[in-house]
């Protein structure tokens, strides 16, 4: 019989769980539920009784790591707690959330317990034997697959679940000690990757592509990186949007190139970018190429703006394409969300 | 004065991004149809780390830069002859299967094999790099597990900047949630570093570096060890192309006006 933990840790503050935490609370109650069998929740935290409170109504045992070595995310001393955890628990099944924190730490934690891991998991099936669904090559190919060996670690994405959101309460925590290393690494801290504007939000209901054909020449021959940078930071403003680019567009930078400056790699959507979540996408300027728009396959609602009737995004990748000049656009657009550019 | 660091780039293969890929079932799992004639590429964020890793070895004298990468023979030397023109570096080969579908524990396993075994290779200036996730699995564990068993406990993912001290120790910033970096700074190696896109320009093609790596490359391919994956209970029970294809409806006669009407609307929905 299975037994399934759930590795959960706070954000920032120390004392609250990530949502991306609470999600995975979702999961592994939705599975143990189905398997019929009991469920487990450890906590890293600063002070995981506090944290635990978020969880205190799952009817799940509750472990917890704490201390002030885990305010920050570092493999030595996350990997420490997880594995404290998860000899524990005992588990044979353990889930976790695909956060930076997490995603960084697991692989060892499950090669220190002598099990197997599998990431990015967007769904978990099967009654019998559990089966996983994730991506391969980038996006392209799904995929659903078991394991026999144990313990099992499934890494799940986030932003595919709804969180738990059990009535806050008092909580039973049982502390387990974690043997920390001698520590080599030091967090000091978190920066920005451009000064003064923060454009990619990961809980934005609409991400806003930018493709190369911003910084391109216009019909007037000359090109308009200035005010198409107005253009899009005031959309960004008054839509709530969070900003992704092509790869062509923040390349530019580095082949001395106009560019946008708020654009960083960071922005960047597709094949070697990122794979957001957002529940609607509008690409700007943008071919809408296979690299690129793999990186949007968890966009539900999509529409372009583009000037090339004939780019990827009208070949059944987008669910409206305008065939329209973007300055044009989103000067109206921006003017009719009450900004005007910036 | 800085550290003469030992960096070895674990690399994989993958096809080209451009290509369509189909997948089919083999003897041995999961495939893609036409994979070995598919043209390949080095993968991507590892060739970041790559081109990361000659800028960092070439800063000091004495450092050493080893790519050690799993595939088939060849479709390794097809890869390498352009790969062998970007950087100056040692090839460490294994001779084994492509693609994404393998088990990342039993890669890891090979890689670290191969890697503790490197002729030369001082593991305390180990710095071990590659990409934070490739674009064929895409677990982003690979690299991790090659470090557990190599017993490397300070490892980085989503590195896109290491600026050295003098000391030997080095500031990292990390990728994380919200478009921001996390800050940290390691004592020195070993360590394990997961690039994502780095900070370098892809290297112009220099065919005389070209030349110079493929004289070592070449005899390295041929004595390159073969080897099998474990499958370590792994099994699939399909793998398939996503069936989800739009019906655009494609707007050619509205005004900017109409358009910007149409989205605002749009936008303003749930």
């Amino acid at each position: 019989m299975e037994s399934i933990l759930v590795l959960t840790h706070a954000d920032e503050t120390g004392i609250a769980l990530t949502k991306a935490s609470l999600e995975a609370v979702s999961a592994g109650l939705e599975l143990t539920s189905r398997l019929g069998v009991s469920l487990t929740i450890g906590i890293v935290a600063v002070d995981a009784q506090s944290a635990a409170a978020a969880v205190s109504s799952s009817g799940a045992r509750l472990l917890g790591v704490s201390g002030e070595p885990f305010r920050h995310a570092l493999y030595a001393t996350d990997a420490a707690a997880c594995e404290a955890l998860c000899r524990a628990a005992q588990a044979t099944i353990v889930l976790a959330p695909g956060s930076s924190r997490f995603a960084r730490v697991a692989a060892g934690v499950a090669h220190r317990l002598g099990g197997f891991i599998d990431t990015h998991i967007g769904s978990i099936g099967g009654t019998v034997n559990i089966e996983a669904g994730r991506w391969f090559y980038r996006q392209r190919v799904e995929a659903v697959l078991s394991r026999d060996r144990r313990p099992w670690f499934l890494l799940i994405d986030p932003g595919i679940r709804s969180a738990f959101a059990g009535e806050p309460g008092p909580a039973q925590i049982e502390q387990v000690p974690a043997n920390l290393p001698q520590l080599r690494t030091t967090v000091s801290g978190f920066r920005a990757p451009s000064l003064g504007t923060q454009t990619i939000r990961p809980d934005a209901r609409l991400l806003f592509v930018a493709g190369a054909g911003w910084t391109k020449k216009q019909p007037d021959g000359q090109t308009h990186v200035p005010e198409a940078g107005d253009l899009i930071l005031g959309f960004l403003r008054v839509a709530g949007a969070s900003l992704g680019s092509s790869k062509s567009l923040v390349d530019q930078g580095g082949e001395g190139q106009s560019v946008l400056p708020f654009l960083t790699h960071l922005n960047q959507i597709g094949q070697t970018g990122a794979t957001p979540h957002h529940p609607k996408g509008l690409a700007t300027c943008c071919h809408g190429e296979e690299p690129h728009v793999v990186g949007w396959r968890f966009i539900g609602d999509r529409r372009a703006v583009s000037l090339d009737p004939t780019c990827g995004w009208t070949r059944g990748k987008a669910d409206v394409v305008y065939i329209a000049d973007a300055f044009q656009v989103m000067a109206k657009l921006n003017e009719l969300m009450g900004s005007g550019s910036a | 004065m800085q550290t003469a660091f030992h960096i070895v780039v674990c690399a994989g293969i993958v096809p080209d991004p451009l290509q369509s890929l189909e997948p089919i079932t083999t003897t041995a799992g999961p495939g893609l149809k036409n994979e070995m004639v598919l043209p390949a590429v080095l993968d991507p964020w590892a060739a970041s780390a790559l081109y990361e890793a000659a800028a960092l070895a070439a800063k000091a004298p004495g450092g050493r830069l080893w790519l050690v990468s799993l595939g088939p023979k060849a479709k390794l030397q097809q890869v390498m002859m352009t790969v062998a023109q970007k950087v100056l570096f040692e090839l460490a080969p294994i001779d084994g299967p492509i693609g994404g579908f393998p088990d990342a524990h039993a890669t890891a396993a090979i890689l670290a094999d191969m890697i503790a075994a490197l002729p030369g290779l001082d593991r305390e200036r180990l710095l071990l790099f590659g990409g934070w996730e490739s674009a064929a699995r895409g677990a982003g564990v690979t690299l991790q597990l090659v470090g557990e068993r190599l017993g490397i406990s300070d490892q980085f993912q989503g590195v896109d900047q290491i600026d050295l001290h003098d000391d030997g120790s080095f500031e990292v910033l990390e990728r994380v949630e919200g478009g921001k970096y996390q800050v940290s700074v390691c004592a020195g190696a070993p360590a394990v570093l997961g690039w994502a896109t780095g900070n370098l320009a892809e290297p112009r093609n220099n065919p005389q570096l070209g030349m110079a790596n493929m004289r070592t490359i070449m005899p390295a391919l041929q004595k390159a060890p073969a080897s099998k994956l474990e499958a370590n209970g792994l099994s699939y029970i399909s793998a398939a192309l996503p069936k989800q294809q739009r019906t655009t409806r494609v707007v050619k006669d509205m005004t900017p006006d109409q358009i910007a009407a149409e989205l605002a609307e749009w936008i303003g929905t749930e």
